[in-house]
């Protein structure tokens, strides 16, 4: 492997903008464990650029989809393709594990809602951001901590923090941290599940500011799981409402937060605090 | 030639079997090592048995050491880089009781080593093998915990993790801190842990004329380098690989560019620095060389005996 695996920004720019194909399709995703249904029959496509929050209430199936498309967990039935970088739909089941798994270091990003999962909480802030470099073949030292220390900035975090370990973070921090770790590469397609669980409020509402951003500047597509809907109106573009493992409502993010059609959504909606 | 031997010896309860195991599990621990050479630098898992000795005092070598011993093999212990301390002595006289080989000290003379932590400083041939006692064999073990995922990462040649180890060193100490146990690509696939060795002796594996072996005994695993292998130390562009430099000769021989040890000689502050290598060392005051050290008083102690080292820990 070598660095030729990270094509510069202007190139994914231009083939994000280009697109008249979605990144991702998913059609008739189900996963069974056992006798009981994870989620059933999922269906929709995800275009370049996009940021769709997948919504519903503990046990909906919410987890159990985001595992089916990132690769973490093999669907029972269903096809899922995703738009490699040359263009070409790949179902993502048929590649190979090698395949994969560089996917998941290069192209992809995974956001945990718990950022110890994502992290390694026993080497540096630098080294985390700089282990998918290392991983795609970069064996520069300078570079990779320049690279570092500018990502570090991006997301917040004083340079001379660069050489502490996650530990010494506090969880704001360490969630900034984790997507820095996972941007570093430049990755087209971004998975989170409750990036903004466990956060007081006001540490929420300054990591969604930067993921904002953050998504509009490196044009992103990310699927984004959450139960909390202000976090969904905030980020996304398109919203899939799901419940006992159906998705039962899809459409633009204000056309379902400001007008269910659904009687569940109309409840999950209404059950939102008004300040 | 072990069959040779076993019918001298004959069902006579009152001896050991050949270098002690059975020819069984010889057969098993030879099939380990035949992959092992046959795909460089891979753990191959084997079924490791109970030694008369405690994990971490070289079982691996030593099940290595008797399934390839013959009975016309000369056989040299070594322990960092000594002849004469406790380990060393022991594994050479448990071979001696069990297989009845010669033994040596002289490296030149010996057709297998077993090391714990050095290379002889003399150039081995192809007529020699080499046993490494493994401690820990798994490279990425300390970054990461999971068996099953340390397996895959070398099924599928993802090793970007180590360099995480060594930006660590790097962000920390200014410079790559590791000083044995340095990790090494071989053939340009597999990365190995070359055992507790002092990076200094990771050039020597390098297209080294004798086969090099590892056993692991409590990990249960062995792993080889063929004769002739590209053995590559890894390092960063701008932080290339270095052996560690000493600003002086061994003390009693005189010998430059050889890995020294550190010996207290009082509580005043008194030390000097000699050849880890002790048959090396002898050799070279056996033909005249002398070191500025020599004379003193001090040393009188240490050219009979062991030499008790600043070490590498385990």
């Amino acid at each position: 492997m070598t660095s030729s695996a990270l094509p510069d920004r202007a190139e994914a720019q231009a083939a994000a903008a280009t697109a008249d194909e979605p990144l991702l399709k998913v059609s008739g995703v189900t996963r069974y464990y056992g006798d009981r249904i994870g989620c059933t029959d999922i269906s929709f496509d995800l275009w370049p650029g996009e940021v769709l929050a997948i919504v519903g209430e503990s046990g909906s199936g919410k987890t159990t989809l985001l595992n089916c498309l990132s690769t973490r967990l093999a669907p029972t039935a269903g096809a899922i393709e995703y738009r490699m970088r040359d263009g070409a739909m790949r179902n993502l089941y048929q590649l190979t594990e090698a395949e994969r798994r560089l996917l998941m270091r290069t192209d992809w990003g995974f956001v945990h809602q718990n950022p110890a999962e994502g992290l390694r909480m026993t080497v540096s802030a630098g080294a985390n951001v700089g282990e998918r470099l290392m991983a795609v073949g970069n064996r520069h030292y300078g570079n990779i901590r320049d690279t570092a220390t500018s990502w570090l900035e991006r997301v917040e975090i004083a340079a001379d923090r660069i050489d502490d370990q996650p530990r010494a973070f506090s969880g704001g921090m360490r969630q900034r941290l984790q997507i820095a770790r996972n941007l570093v590469t430049h990755p087209r397609l971004v998975f989170m599940d409750e990036p903004t669980g466990g956060l007081d409020v006001s540490v929420q509402a300054r990591l969604l500011d930067m993921l904002r951003r953050l998504v509009a500047d490196l044009g992103l597509s990310v699927i984004i799981v959450t139960h909390d809907l202000a976090v969904a109106r905030l980020l996304s573009h398109r919203i899939v409402v799901m419940r006992h493992g159906r998705i039962i409502e899809t459409g633009l993010t204000d056309q379902v937060l400001d007008d269910p059609r659904e009687p569940y959504s109309q409840l999950l909606v209404s059950s939102i605090l008004q300040a | 030639m072990s069959a040779d031997r076993q019918m001298n010896t004959g069902p006579d309860e009152g001896h050991y079997n050949f270098a002690y195991l059975d020819e069984q599990t010889k057969r098993m621990i030879r099939r380990a090592i035949l992959k092992g050479i046959a795909v460089p630098g891979y753990q191959v898992p084997f079924a490791s048995r109970e030694m008369p000795m405690p994990y971490g005092w070289g079982t691996g070598g030593v099940q290595v050491t008797a399934a390839i011993l013959g009975a016309d093999d000369r056989l040299k212990v070594i322990d960092q880089g000594s002849d004469d301390t406790t380990n060393a002595v022991s594994i050479r006289n448990f071979f001696e009781k069990t297989a009845g080989v010669a033994t040596t000290t002289r490296t030149e003379d010996a057709t297998v080593i077993q090391t714990r932590h050095r290379i002889p400083e003399a150039p081995l041939s192809e007529e020699q093998v080499l046993v490494y006692q493994v401690p820990i064999p798994e490279p990425l073990r300390f970054l990461e915990p999971r068996e099953t995922e340390t397996r895959k990462m070398h099924a599928l040649a993802e090793y970007g993790l180590m360099h995480v180890k060594l930006y660590e060193d790097i962000a920390r100490n200014g410079h790559i801190a590791t000083t044995y146990a340095y990790p090494v690509e071989v053939n340009d696939r597999y990365v190995m842990d070359p055992s507790p060795t002092p990076k200094f002796d990771n050039p020597k594996m390098h297209e080294m004329a004798a086969l090099q072996l590892f056993g692991a005994g409590r990990e249960k695993r062995i792993y080889a380098l063929p004769p002739y292998t590209k053995v590559k130390s890894l390092d960063f562009d701008d932080h290339p690989f270095e052996v560690q430099h000493f600003d002086r000769p061994c003390g009693l021989c005189g010998a430059e560019l050889v890995y020294l040890d550190e010996v207290i000689l009082d509580d005043k502050g008194g030390r000097m620095f000699v050849c880890s290598d002790s048959d090396f060392c002898e050799d070279r005051r056996a033909r005249g060389h002398v070191g500025d050290m020599a004379a003193d008083p001090a040393a009188a102690s240490l050219t009979g005996s062991a030499s008790t080292s600043a070490r590498t820990p385990e």
